[in-house]
């Protein structure tokens, strides 16, 4: 028996394509955020609400990830956003290589900013680098306040944070959430993430998400 | 849960080895960063339903997992950051910041002659 020494990173293929995104995305001027999340935190209400809300300020192109059926990407068409629906079948997050492809496919030159919903999971996306500029993620309120503690991955690696639902944080509806612990937990895994607690469904606290893409897409172009 | 996605890659990487030595695979020594989630169990599995047939049939997985790293702005020490205990373990400072996570590497591979 004897021992051969390899030391190769094993998402290599992975990384060579996200690469090759960012260098895509730092030439054409462009910011792309990567939205993560558990199912059903309110991704694509988010983004269809952000889209139709900035419509006249800001184009924004979005990617879908889902294991299966395009109905996000119909949502964000009924918005008259340009969309693009990757579905991985069965793999548990969104991959570089895919895209690459979809970024290939979207009207770059006519957008300031592109969203990648990836596939509803809180663990594996966190993995995968895509390219992107930054990683947001979403924590809906009946998720629970213990989310940051247990997942601290995601938490670590974002650029933003959304508690989103906060219209359920009414008294009536007896829900425990400390919100004040998500973000003191989630800033002691990441000092300088950015945190915006909003409803999508009301649009409480959205002005402030919206100031802080507009600022983003701004530095970018400059850049 | 993206064990499958890795054992392909590992798997792809082992088989080149593999016929570059002309000897077959015993033990692929992995290691990452705690922020990774890889589960060994779950690769190993992945890595048995994968292999079988092939000349990497048999292989066996270990990995080792790096804990995450701080480094303090106060006392500049860096450290193996605690969930539970979030504070720079020298001056018990909570000014820090968490290094860059291990990514995934295949460390060594031991062969046995055929
Ligand atoms: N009460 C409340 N419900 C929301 C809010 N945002 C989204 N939802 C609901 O949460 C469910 C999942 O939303 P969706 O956007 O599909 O989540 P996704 O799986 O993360 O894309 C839907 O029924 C939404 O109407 C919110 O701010 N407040
Ligand atoms: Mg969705
Ligand atoms: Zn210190």
């Amino acid at each position: 028996m004897y021992k051969v020494n390899i030391g190769r990173k094993i998402l290599s293929a992975n990384e060579e394509y996200a690469n090759e995104n960012k260098r895509f995305l730092i030439e054409n001027k462009k910011l792309c955020l990567n939205m993560i999340s558990s199912p059903g935190s309110g991704k694509t209400t988010i983004l269809t609400r952000t889209i139709k809300e900035l419509k006249d300020k800001i184009q924004i192109g979005v990617i879908e990830g889902d294991i299966q059926t395009d109905l996000d990407a119909q949502r964000i068409k009924a918005t008259k956003a340009p969309a693009i629906q990757i579905n991985t079948k069965g793999a548990c997050h969104l991959s570089a290589a895919q895209i690459h492809k979809a970024l290939a496919n979207l009207p770059i030159e006519k957008l300031d900013l592109i969203f990648i919903e990836n596939v509803g999971n809180l663990v594996c996306p966190s993995a995968f680098e895509l390219g992107e500029n930054g990683k947001v993620v979403v924590l809906s309120v009946p998720e629970g306040d213990d989310k940051p503690v247990k997942y601290p991955a995601i938490f670590a690696k974002s650029k933003a944070l959304l508690i989103n639902k906060i219209d359920l944080l009414n008294p009536s509806r007896d829900i425990d959430f400390d919100i004040e612990k998500v973000k003191n937990d989630a800033r002691k895994l990441n000092k300088d993430i950015q945190i915006f607690s909003l409803s999508a469904k009301s649009g409480e606290g959205m002005d402030k998400w919206y100031d802080w893409l507009i600022k983003g897409i701004e530095k970018t172009r400059n850049s | 849960m993206h064990e499958t996605m890795v054992a392909q890659s590992l798997l792809a990487t082992i088989t080149t080895e593999a016929k570059k030595q002309k000897a077959r695979p015993i033990l692929a020594k992995i290691s990452c960063g705690m922020l990774n989630d890889v589960n060994e169990e779950i690769l190993s599995f992945a890595m048995e339903a994968i292999t079988k047939g092939t000349r990497c049939e048999g292989v066996k997985i270990e990995v080792e997992h790096k804990p995450i790293r701080g480094k303090c702005n106060k006392c500049k020490k860096e450290f193996a950051f605690e969930v539970a205990s979030p504070v720079c373990p020298e001056c018990g400072s909570n000014d820090f910041n968490l290094l860059p996570d291990e990514p995934l590497v295949l460390e060594e591979i031991e062969f046995e002659r055929e």
